[in-house]
């Protein structure tokens, strides 16, 4: 039939949606009386042009790897996952009890401890939404959303209760101990000898992100359960006829999104803040949708965009910082991005694919 | 009479945090019954909270406040027509998209318009919608029991928790009494009926959309023009969308039920104000946070069909496509 | 000829992306017949007479109306210029009453009470004229395809509709239904309605037609009279050559019993009894046809016993017994028992559309040894050396394991799931429509790849709704009416007629 080659699908769409996006982010900041080429400009140089820019960048790409590769995966098995905000927040949660009250040796260990703990948090809480889908067909992508909200009610609860410290009147656990802290990238890199500001919050995770990107590109196109899920995810009523279970794939699909999602907070909070806040996941869990249609779903798109997203936080705080443009800036940009690669896809694709064939019309002809 | 000093105020402020739940609420109902899923009435709230009140303090006039709170409202659902309907897009992804958008551009364009970080100046009296004494309210206020009732619960409210209370009955009868209701109720089930009867799927759902779009304007500019601290501030809808949200699944896509559902949410959050209150009630401390969260856990539950299924419309979330 | 034809289509054409659904089809109909459309699945009959009611528009081409020039962008215009169409697929809204669905679209004024008193009266009369009662306040969830029909029907006379078009009106009736069907659609006819009927069956246009075309690839190779052609002549111009209606193979050599199937019964999600006490027992080396109509429980006993349905009784296989509930019940463990599947549905059971023909070839044995590098990976690489050889050895076209299964035809697709299941060597095949949508010559292909499993030993059962098919294959053939086993033929001793009257429900021994 008529399908697009893959470069097409691949490279072409998401550039033009994203230059859709782009134009359109233009005219909103022209629309506030800014220059949106002058306002491209500081984001580039604040973001891209000095290791310090660099440091944030990679700090807010890291999240949303985590994020965008979690919503990723669920969508190959077709599960809409909304709740990585929820999830990330409950990571937090974990790896904030395993840091405060594990006396860990070393940072290398508690990295581990807090990256299963944090998974465990983040999966256990896309569990109860992934059990319903399975079993009671209650649609995962309004739990996921309530359990989003409860997950900020359950934090509000313990940050202002249990887990605050006395005599503080701030609602955030106390500060991890020396020992969980992890090195930032400019303490990695120094290492090999490649100078990188002190003063970022860029640290180890990022690795941990990359590795996660490979393990579940590994995953998706190279196992049994990848090919399962991917099964289940074109055809439901064909993976049910090949004997694919359909609770089994719903429910191992979301604990290994939510555990992504979760591990999230070891570059959040454990990387960076060094101990719990409310609103730690600072809609990072959201941004993992963008991320993920961005990416095509694919882990290697995922690391892309998640660039690309990383850029936008830290360029649209150097805009708010040095133009009167406010940081709600990059919400604006991200939501065109999520609206022209993801919900208005069929806009970009139809012309284009008109376009390639009546190309294939006229070659076949001339043939 | 103890009980009731105590009822009434929270009574009166449940209708008042009811409201604009109600209105976005039956706003999702009518998209969703026709077929379109709709995550996006957060959004399409937070912009006309934003357009009303902005709009409002310029002209100094609450009804042009209004009308651009339904404008910007309406702009948003035909983003989502567009992509949902003539693109058949993911309508939940489109809907995502709007929530950002609103977000997002409302404090952007405050920030610009007013300089007063991300929000709108208070509204003066003029410029917002004022409570309603209806006839009689003070003549019987000293009446017993139904006195106090009417002249506090019932009477007092602005204009547009009436316009709420009107809009539940009148989409019962749109619903179930009129051509346009059997159409719109066909539309969610089984689009290609629709289409081989000769009405258009696309007409159709369009005009569900917009009407989605006219009640959430409404339910923004309730929640930005008609209180009495008048004005909007970022992020001001506060997941009153996503409540909403909540309340239709818990009123399985049913008008009055609807109302029950928005009034018991309303509750909710107007108990959750007075904390003191309910402890004096129940004589035991609840915690806030559960009341938060209870909406939602209640929706889940709901969702999880332990207490009676809600099947929501058939053809719901699904762009139509001619089969071949 | 001074009388005008009813309806008139000059030149349509119609492409689906680089599909040409309808290739400059030109046709007439007169006032007062009815017109057999017939063509293999595929053959584009359905699309023309979409185009006729307005739901697809034509790329170019030209329709006329009792001599009239007509436009027909949508149905709204088709319904306005006289045209009905009860769809293969009926178009009702299953939360609706009988009544809300026949007003739906041409209601009486805004509001909905005097619309519904009026169409309950007209209703009434219509049911009585035409001999079509239902019950109006009916919810359609609850009546049975039969009656799904007459609403059908039903909705396109109370659109005044003067043409009826019928598309494959009796693939989900008895035989005798269908009956009932035709004596309705004669007196539709006396009346002085114009009736299309577009049908796969000769039988149904030797039956009931004046007059009957001829649909192949997009084209429309011929019109007659029905009553100067013969069934030969039309399936000959059906397929474009002559037709094999025999298979040649030669007598089978029953061996052990392999599949046991005793007292097996099935209630679906609704509480309805799909399986009632079936019997069965297929041995190797013999192929057990199973006829009737659709949707009298062979999809459930196809389901069942490719581990997917939940079922009561007992099955062995081979001796063995085989799980009918909990979790050794599933499609995974069948295949490992030796049982491979090809579903009646293929695109939507048998193939991952979006896979390439490569992926597809594992599916549901992904789990199987020869497919994994080592205990962690799959290893795609022989994956792909394998599928070469398999579409090498089906014939499949064109043999490019990289194309998207959806980039195949339908009979190349269903080659992929026969190849797959084959291949597997299992000892019992099951089949459920082997050649539904699958061009004449792949239809060849595919029955001597199933009498060649039968050749080595295998055992199988074959599902099928085409009597033909089942004649031609099967061994022995038992007959399915309303989740019962009706009864048990060898195909050599009886015929069509004896087969329908089981088909129907009716156990009386035929001669």
């Amino acid at each position: 039939m008529n399908r697009l080659p893959r470069w097409i699908d691949l490279i072409i769409i998401p550039a033009i949606s994203l230059l859709l996006a782009m134009l359109f982010s233009g005219l909103a900041i022209w629309s506030i009386g800014e220059d949106p080429f002058n306002a491209f400009k500081i984001m580039i140089d604040g973001s891209l042009r000095s290791t310090y820019g660099w440091g944030y960048t990679l700090y807010y790409a890291t999240n949303f790897i985590f994020t965008g590769l979690a919503v990723s995966i669920a969508f190959h098995a077709r599960l809409f996952n909304i709740g990585g905000e929820g999830q990330a927040v409950l990571g937090g949660l974990g790896v904030a009890l395993i840091c405060l009250y594990i006396p860990w040796p070393h940072w290398t260990l508690a990295l581990v401890g807090a990256s299963i703990c944090g998974a465990l948090f983040g999966a256990a809480w896309a569990a109860i939404p992934a059990f319903l889908q399975a079993k009671r067909g209650s649609h995962i992508v309004i739990t996921t959303i309530m359990f989003n909200f409860i997950a900020a009610a359950l934090l509000n609860f313990l940050l202002i209760g249990l887990l605050k410290p006395a005599k503080v009147m701030e609602p955030a656990t106390a500060k991890f101990p020396e020992a969980t802290n992890l090195p930032n990238l400019h303490e990695v890199l120094g290492l090999f000898g490649i100078p990188f500001s002190k003063a970022t919050p860029a640290n180890i995770s990022l690795f941990v992100a990359i590795a996660a990107c490979i393990v579940i590109w590994v995953l998706i196109w190279h196992t049994r359960l990848g090919y399962a899920i991917r099964s289940f995810g074109q055809s439901e009523s064909a993976a049910k006829y090949a004997g694919i279970s359909s609770t089994k794939i719903i429910m191992i699909t979301m604990l290994i999104s939510g555990a992504l999602a979760g591990m999230m907070a070891i570059n959040n909070v454990m990387g960076e803040a060094e101990r719990l806040v409310l609103n730690a996941a600072e809609g990072a869990g959201f941004i993992g949708i963008a991320v993920a249609l961005m990416g095509r779903s694919h882990p290697f798109g995922v690391f892309l965009a998640a660039l690309l997203f990383g850029f936008l936080y830290q360029g649209g705080a150097e805009l708010a910082f040095s133009t009167s443009i406010p940081r709600e800036m990059v919400v604006v940009i991200q939501s065109l991005v999520i609206l022209f690669t993801g919900a208005l896809d069929g806009m970009v694709r139809a012309p284009i694919e008109r376009l390639y064939l009546a190309m294939q019309k006229q070659k076949t002809v001339a043939e | 009479m103890e009980l009731l000093t105590l009822l009434l105020p929270i009574l009166d402020s449940t209708v008042r945090s009811a409201t604009p739940l109600l209105l976005a609420c039956l706003a999702g109902l009518y998209s969703e019954r026709a077929g379109i899923f709709d995550i996006g009435l957060e959004g399409k709230m937070l912009a006309s909270a934003f357009m009303s009140a902005a709009i409002a303090y310029t002209t100094g006039n609450v009804w042009v406040g209004l009308l651009a709170g339904i404008g910007a409202s309406l702009a948003l659902s035909a983003v989502h027509g567009l992509a949902s309907i003539t693109y058949r897009g993911n309508q939940l992804i489109s809907g995502v998209a709007i929530n950002f958008f609103a977000a997002g551009m409302a404090v952007v364009a405050a920030q610009s318009w007013f300089g007063q970080g991300g929000q709108t100046p208070r509204l003066t009296d003029e410029s917002r919608f004022s409570p309603i004494t209806l006839p009689f309210a003070e003549t019987l206020q000293d009446t017993p029991i139904i006195g106090p009732i009417y002249y506090e619960l019932i009477s007092g409210h602005t204009l547009l928790v009436y316009v709420a209370m009107l809009a539940v009955p009148l989409t019962w009868f749109v619903l179930y009494r009129t051509r346009f209701g059997l159409r719109l109720r066909a539309v969610g089930e089984n689009p290609s009926a629709v289409d081989t009867a000769g009405v258009s799927v696309i007409g159709l759902r369009f005009a569900a959309v917009a009407i989605c779009g006219v009640l959430c304007g409404i339910a923004g500019a309730q929640l930005a023009t008609a209180e009495p601290a008048a004005g909007f501030v970022k992020d001001m809808t506060a997941g009153r969308g996503f409540i909403a949200l909540a309340a239709l699944i818990f009123a399985k896509w049913r008008p009055w039920y609807a109302l029950f559902a928005c009034l018991l949410f309303g509750f909710l959050q107007a108990i959750a104000l007075r904390p003191d209150q309910i402890e004096l009630v129940l004589g035991f401390k609840v915690q806030l946070q559960l009341l938060d969260a209870l909406p939602y856990i209640l929706t889940v539950v709901i969702l999880a069909g332990f207490v009676g299924k809600a099947i929501p419309p058939r053809a719901g979330g699904e762009p139509y496509v001619k089969e071949r | 000829m001074d009388q005008h034809p009813a309806i008139e289509l000059r030149s349509i054409s119609k492409a689906f992306g680089m599909v040409q659904a309808n290739k400059d089809i030109s046709m007439r109909v007169m006032p007062g017949t009815i017109h057999g459309i017939i063509g293999e699945n595929g053959a584009g009959k359905s699309t023309l007479m979409s185009i006729l009611y307005g739901f697809y528009k034509a790329d170019s081409g030209e329709i006329f109306i009792n001599g009239n020039k007509t436009l027909i962008p949508d149905s709204q215009a088709a319904i306005a210029a006289g045209i009905g169409m009860v769809f293969q697929h009926f178009k009702l809204v299953e939360n609706f009453t009988v009544l809300e669905n026949i007003i739906l679209g041409v209601e009486d004024g805004r509001f909905l009470r005097p619309s519904l008193k009026k169409a309950q009266a007209e209703l009434t009369q219509l049911a009585n004229e035409y001999d079509l009662h239902v019950e109006p306040n009916a919810l359609i969830e609850d009546l049975g395809v039969g009656m799904l029909q007459r609403v059908e029907i039903l909705k396109a006379l109370y659109r005044k509709a003067d043409i009826l078009i019928l598309d494959e009106p009796t693939g989900v009736l008895t035989p005798g239904e269908a009956d009932q069907l035709f004596r309705i659609l004669g007196r539709l006819r006396d009346e002085g309605k114009t009736i299309i009927l577009i049908t796969h069956k000769l039988r149904e246009i030797m039956d009931i037609t004046d007059t009957v075309s001829v649909m192949r690839r997009g084209e429309m190779t011929a019109t007659v009279k029905t009553a100067s052609t013969s069934p030969e002549a039309l399936a000959e111009l059906m397929v474009g050559r002559k037709v094999l209606m025999k298979v040649d193979k030669a007598a089978a050599q029953p061996g052990d019993s392999v599949l046991q199937v005793i007292g097996l019964n099935v209630t679906d999600e609704n509480g309805v009894h799909r399986l009632k006490d079936v019997s069965l027992e297929v041995r190797a080396g013999e192929i057990l046809g199973l006829a009737g109509v659709s949707g009298n429980g062979q999809s459930e006993l196809l389901e069942v016993l490719g581990g997917y349905r939940k079922a009561t009784g007992t099955v062995t296989l081979s001796g063995e017994k085989i799980p009918l509930t909990g979790s050794g019940a599933n499609g995974q463990s069948r295949r490992n028992m030796g049982i491979s599947h090809v579903p009646e549905d293929r695109q939507r059971e048998g193939l991952i559309m979006e896979f390439a023909a490569w992926e597809n070839i594992p599916f549901g044995y992904h789990n199987a040894p020869e497919f994994q590098r080592n205990r962690l990976l799959m290893n795609n690489k022989a994956v792909r050396t394998e599928t070469a050889g398999s579409m090498e050895r089906f014939d499949v076209r064109p043999p490019d394991p990289r194309l998207r299964a959806s980039g195949f035809s339908g009979g190349n697709q269903q080659k992929i799931v026969v190849a797959r299941e084959i291949e597997r060597n299992p000892d019992l095949l099951l089949v459920g429509q082997p050649t539904r949508g699958v061009d004449i010559g792949a239809i060849e292909f595919i029955h001597q790849q199933i009498i060649a499993l039968r050749d080595q030993g295998k055992a199988i059962l074959l599902v099928s709704v085409e009597l033909d098919e089942i004649m031609a294959l099967s061994d022995r053939i038992a007959v399915m009416f309303d989740g019962r086993i009706m009864g048990e033929r060898l195909p050599h001793e009886t015929d069509v007629k004896a087969l329908g009257l089981l088909m129907a429900g009716i156990a009386k021994e035929a001669a």
